[in-house]
Parts: C-alpha cells; sequence; structure tokens
C-alpha cells in the first residue's frame, strides 16, 4: 500500500490515460460504461487521499522516471491543485452513473465505447493540468483534455454540434499557441520549465520586455480556454449542442482548471507580485463586471434552458475573475470557493436539464410547459440548483457570493458590490424563467403523460443538489481549504 | 537596420504568426482557416527552434571537439507541439468533412444562412 501511496499522483493521471484505449475496443452494450465508472471512481477515491495526504504531510513531489526536478518533469502537489484535482475527479465520478441512460439516448450505439474513450482522455488532460509541475506538460495536458471535449462536443445530435465544436476548436488551438509562445519566451530567458525553478529565477529577469509580452501571452491564452468575458464566445455553442453528459462534465471541470491554471501563473509562476505592476488585475475586474452584466442579461432572452444555463455560466466565471481581480487574500478565496461551488450548482442544474431532454427531447421553453407537476423530483433539483445560482442563503452559492462581497467591501469597491446585488437579481429574472415555464404554463397535451425521470438520472441530480444545501450550511471544509489554497498561492502577502 | 537584419528570424516568426492569425480571423472558408491556424502553429515552432540555437554552435552531439552546441531542449518540445499540431488539424479536417456532409457546404456564412433558415 504504501508503494502505492508512493506514486498516487502519477496513478490519477495514468489509469485514465491507459484505461481510454481500454474502453475503445471494448464490445458495445454497458461494458464500456462499467469500465469507465470503475476508473472514474478509482480517481475520485485517489484525488480523496491526495488532497488528505497533502493537508496532513505537506507538499508532495513526485519525479517522473526518477530524473530530478528541475531536469526531469515533477508533479508536485500542494492545496491547491489537490483541491481542484478533487473536484475534477469527484464531478467526474458523480456524473458517470448518470451517464448510462443519457448517453445511451443521445449517442449511436457504435459511438458509445469510442464516447467513453473521449471522456476518459478529458479527465486524464484535465487531472494532468492540476497535477503537474511543469510548464510545458500543462500545455500538453491542455491540449489532450482540449482535442478530445471538441470531439466529445461534436458527438451531439444536432448538425449545429459539428460547428459548434469547430468553433470550439479554431478559438481553443489559439488560446493553446498563445500559451505556447509564452512558455517559449519565458523559457528564452530563464532556460527552465519547471514551475517551482521559474518562480526563483523569473524575479531576476522581471524587467525584461519578453518576460512581460511572455506573461501576456500565457494570461490571455488560459483567458481563451476560461471563457473569461469577451473571449467567451465559444461557450454557448459548445454547451448547447454537446450531449447532455459532456455539457454536465465541462461546465463543471473544464473552465474550473482553466482558472486554476490562470491562479498558478498569477501567483505562483510569476510571484513577488509581478502582476500587480501589470494592468492584468484592472482587466479581470472590468470583465468580470461585463461579464456578470451582458451575460446575465443575455440569459434572459434565451429561449433554450441548456444556452440559458451557458450564458449563466459565462456570467458566474465572471464573479471568478472579479475575485481574482481585488487581488487580495479574501478574494482568491471567494473565487476558489466560487469554483467549487459552481461546479455543484452548474452540475446539478444540467443533470435535472439533461433528465428532461431524456423525457422530452428538447429544452426549448417552450416545449418545457408545465413538466415540474409531472417530474416533481427533477424539478426540485432545478429550483434547489437555481437558488444556489442566486445566491439565498443556505446554499452554496451564497457563501461564495458573501465571500466575494466581503472581498469587494475591503477595497471599498463600491462598483463592484453593486454588480454582484445586480448579478443575482438578474439571476432571479432567468432563473424564475424555467421556473415559471416548468410549474405555470399549463402542460401540453404530448407533455399531460410523462413520467419523472428514471433513478439512474435523480440520484446523481439530487446527490448534487444536497451537496448544495450540505455545503450552504457546513462552509468549514469549504472555505478551510480555499483559505489555506489561497495562502499556498502566497495571495495573502498582496 | 540592425535590429531588422540581426533578428531577421524573429521578423520571419512575426510575419507568419500574423499572416496564420489574419487568416483564421477574416476567411470564412473552414478548410483556409485551418491552413491558417496550421501557418500560425508553424510560427512558433520556429519561435522556439530560433531560440535554442546557440551562436557558432554545432548539433547538439557528445564528442570530443565539439563543445558550443544548439540547445536540443526546444527541439524535443517542439515535436511534441508537432504531434499536437497534426492531431489537431486531423481533428479539425475531419469536422469539416461532417460539417461538409451535414449542410454540404463548407462557407461559414451558408452555413449561418443554412441554420436559420430552418
Amino acid at each position: 500500500m504504501s508503494g502505492l501511496q508512493g506514486h498516487l499522483s502519477l496513478l490519477l493521471v495514468v489509469i485514465p490515460l491507459i484505461a481510454a484505449p481500454i474502453v475503445a475496443v471494448l464490445p458495445r452494450g454497458r461494458l464500456p460504461w462499467a469500465g469507465t465508472l470503475l476508473v472514474t471512481a478509482v480517481c475520485a477515491v485517489l484525488a480523496g487521499m491526495q488532497l488528505w495526504s497533502v493537508v496532513h504531510d505537506g507538499v508532495i513531489s513526485y519525479e517522473l522516471g526518477g530524473w530530478a526536478p528541475p531536469w526531469g518533469i515533477e508533479y508536485r502537489i500542494d492545496a491547491v491543485n489537490a483541491f481542484v484535482a478533487l473536484i475534477v475527479a469527484g464531478i467526474a465520478a458523480i456524473t458517470l452513473p448518470y451517464a448510462l441512460l443519457s448517453v445511451e439516448k443521445e449517442i449511436p450505439e457504435e459511438q458509445v465505447p469510442l464516447f467513453y474513450a473521449s471522456f476518459l482522455l478529458c479527465l486524464c488532460g484535465l487531472l494532468g493540468i492540476t497535477q503537474t509541475g511543469d510548464i510545458f506538460n500543462v500545455f500538453v495536458f491542455l491540449e489532450i483534455s482540449s482535442l478530445s471535449s471538441y470531439a466529445l462536443v461534436s458527438l451531439g445530435r444536432k448538425r449545429q454540434a459539428l460547428t459548434s465544436a469547430y468553433q470550439y476548436l479554431v478559438m481553443g488551438t489559439i488560446g493553446a499557441t498563445f500559451f505556447l509562445i509564452g512558455v517559449g519566451l519565458i523559457y528564452s530567458q530563464t532556460g527552465t520549465l519547471n514551475i517551482a525553478d521559474l518562480a526563483e529565477r523569473l524575479p531576476a529577469v522581471f524587467d525584461h520586455k519578453t518576460v512581460h509580452t511572455g506573461f501576456a501571452f500565457i494570461v490571455v491564452g488560459v483567458a481563451l480556454k476560461l471563457a473569461l468575458f469577451p473571449l467567451h464566445l465559444w461557450l454557448p455553442n459548445a454547451y448547447t449542442y454537446a450531449p447532455t453528459v459532456v455539457t454536465i462534465f465541462l461546465a463543471a471541470t473544464a473552465t474550473k482548471v482553466a482558472l486554476y491554471l490562470m491562479l498558478r501563473v498569477l501567483f505562483t509562476v510569476f510571484p513577488n507580485n509581478f502582476a500587480l505592476g501589470t494592468p492584468t488585475f484592472d482587466l479581470f475586474v472590468i470583465s468580470g463586471i461585463a461579464a456578470i452584466l451582458i451575460a446575465s442579461v443575455y440569459a434572459i432572452y434565451q429561449m433554450d434552458v441548456k444556452r440559458l444555463l451557458a450564458y449563466s455560466s459565462v456570467a458566474q466565471i465572471g464573479y471568478m475573475a472579479l475575485g481574482i481581480g481585488f487581488a487580495s487574500a479574501m478574494g482568491v478565496t471567494a473565487a476558489l470557493l466560487h469554483l467549487f461551488n459552481h461546479a455543484l450548482m452548474k452540475g446539478a442544474l444540467f443533470m435535472a436539464v439533461g433528465a428532461i431532454i431524456y423525457r422530452v427531447g428538447s429544452c426549448r421553453m417552450d416545449n418545457i410547459h408545465g413538466l415540474g407537476r409531472r417530474m416533481p423530483w427533477t424539478f426540485g433539483a432545478i429550483i434547489i440548483g437555481g437558488l444556489s445560482l442566486v445566491g439565498v442563503p443556505g446554499t452554496a452559492g451564497f457563501v461564495s457570493k458573501w465571500y466575494l462581497i466581503l472581498a469587494a467591501l475591503e477595497q471599498q469597491a463600491w462598483i463592484s458590490v453593486a454588480v454582484i446585488l445586480a448579478g443575482s437579481l438578474l439571476a432571479v429574472v432567468y432563473v424564475g424563467k424555467i421556473i415559471e415555464a416548468l410549474y405555470f404554463k399549463p402542460a401540453s397535451e404530448a407533455n399531460q403523460s410523462l413520467k419523472e425521470a428514471p433513478l439512474l438520472l435523480v440520484i446523481p441530480t439530487w446527490v448534487l443538489a444536497l451537496s448544495n444545501l450540505y455545503f450552504g450550511l457546513n462552509t468549514e471544509l469549504t472555505v478551510g481549504v480555499a483559505e489555506r489554497a489561497a495562502e499556498v498561492l502566497g495571495a495573502t502577502g498582496l | 537596420m540592425e535590429v531588422v537584419l540581426g533578428h531577421y528570424n524573429y521578423w520571419v516568426v512575426i510575419f507568419l504568426m500574423m499572416t496564420g492569425f489574419y487568416t483564421v480571423i477574416s476567411r470564412g472558408n473552414l478548410v483556409k482557416k485551418i491552413i491558417g491556424l496550421n501557418i500560425f502553429q508553424v510560427s512558433v515552432f520556429i519561435l522556439y527552434i530560433s531560440i535554442s540555437t546557440v551562436e557558432n554552435g554545432t548539433t547538439p552531439i557528445l564528442k570530443e571537439g565539439f563543445e558550443v552546441y544548439s540547445n536540443p531542449l526546444p527541439h524535443v518540445l517542439i515535436l511534441t507541439a508537432i504531434v499536437v499540431g497534426v492531431a489537431t488539424t486531423a481533428l479539425a479536417l475531419a469536422l469539416v468533412v461532417r460539417i461538409k456532409e451535414a449542410y454540404g457546404t463548407i462557407e461559414e456564412d451558408e452555413i449561418h444562412q443554412r441554420d436559420h433558415s430552418l
């Protein structure tokens, strides 16, 4: 067991990577699903053990192939990555039980093994980004996760899924290439790619223009992956037309991992408050405010529930950007908290919407009239998720918004406080629109005979919905981890 | 003059980068966009290769008499990036084939038209 524990960090990446081609060649039927379920469950357990080990024994440093860093690739796990890795692996493990029926309904039978193989590759890439301590390795994992998510998005039923995947591919590749350019430029000044080593060597060359250019390229590249307003254009289409399971997984993890990467770059790779000397944080505040207001207004006018939630995601990313933009320990804590809580609420909401799609075949506003009475459990999950999205006290969404407002008050950023409150009011409007259609509009003939979604869809939805309530009431765990993570990032000295 | 000639490799990189980037943004033809994306990526390969060069250096080989040699690490990194680029291009072309099957065109504006005339 101790031998296994020593390789914990590597196993998290290697297991899904090796499982992916195996799953791809499994016979049709439920075997590929069962294999993927097993892998995600194992990964979630390993990620949990990793977080436990980091919290109790401190930073894990794993040398790949026994090559000592900075020459070899190092996996370096502290409270931040362990936290994000657990979110990714945990969401994957909750999504999988849900996936069985949803995928059977939405993906042609012969593509199912390949679907699960891509899903595992995507998981491998996302976990890899969180685990690695080598900045070029980050690029490789970024592309593994991105390429597999383009493939996953393109599997949607409508033909628009293809064009959305293409659009996502073009913008995603531009983002990754920007990141690559930035890495090359800072490598040319420091001669190292190891993140810890970069943090030591970069301060000596901080006044070089090349380093500033590299920084700008990296930040813009990651912002594209993060769907930071106004670089979010790929997101609404990709989330709307992707198969439900993919939307749940990507919405809850992909942008979160990009946000983690952004925090790493801003605080670890470029230490000593380098970013404070650049306009980065001001830009984050401005684009955060714009995202909250504009994307929320867009969300109100959407006629498709999935698309509405996708625009709401852009707005929620705005809250996280705002948290980073405050450049304070409190702000970063709020951003990390919202990162976790948003994964819970959007996961629950997209799952509930997926249950509706499973029954109705569509989630356009005018097709779902009166379904709240037909599908009470699904409707209940939407209400909880919606309240959490608005930030009603007692839900997870409230906790992160509370910390965000505290961070804003700390700096007396009154405009930001007003924007956060206005964003919540706009959320009331768009969540209200969904609830109105589901509950208060009379059901059409076709919808009268519909039954509640199968248990296999309802249970994972409710697991996430209830965790919204749990983490809204018991904040000790999440706030503790987020504060500790902010401390590790060195944001406390700001 | 020194700035232009002394850094001609970087000028080539910038020229290619902007050509590729502009093509991606301005062209409506999906295949041309991919070509632009490729040129954009290739410019980065050249950037990496040119920063690895050492003046009067030879190829990185271990042999007596060869003491100054180029940094081999960026070459290796770029091999990885080339593989990633090939995978991206392959996936993008596969998507274009599927789009052509679904829409009967690979022109962006015609695709938009067909989606909205439904």
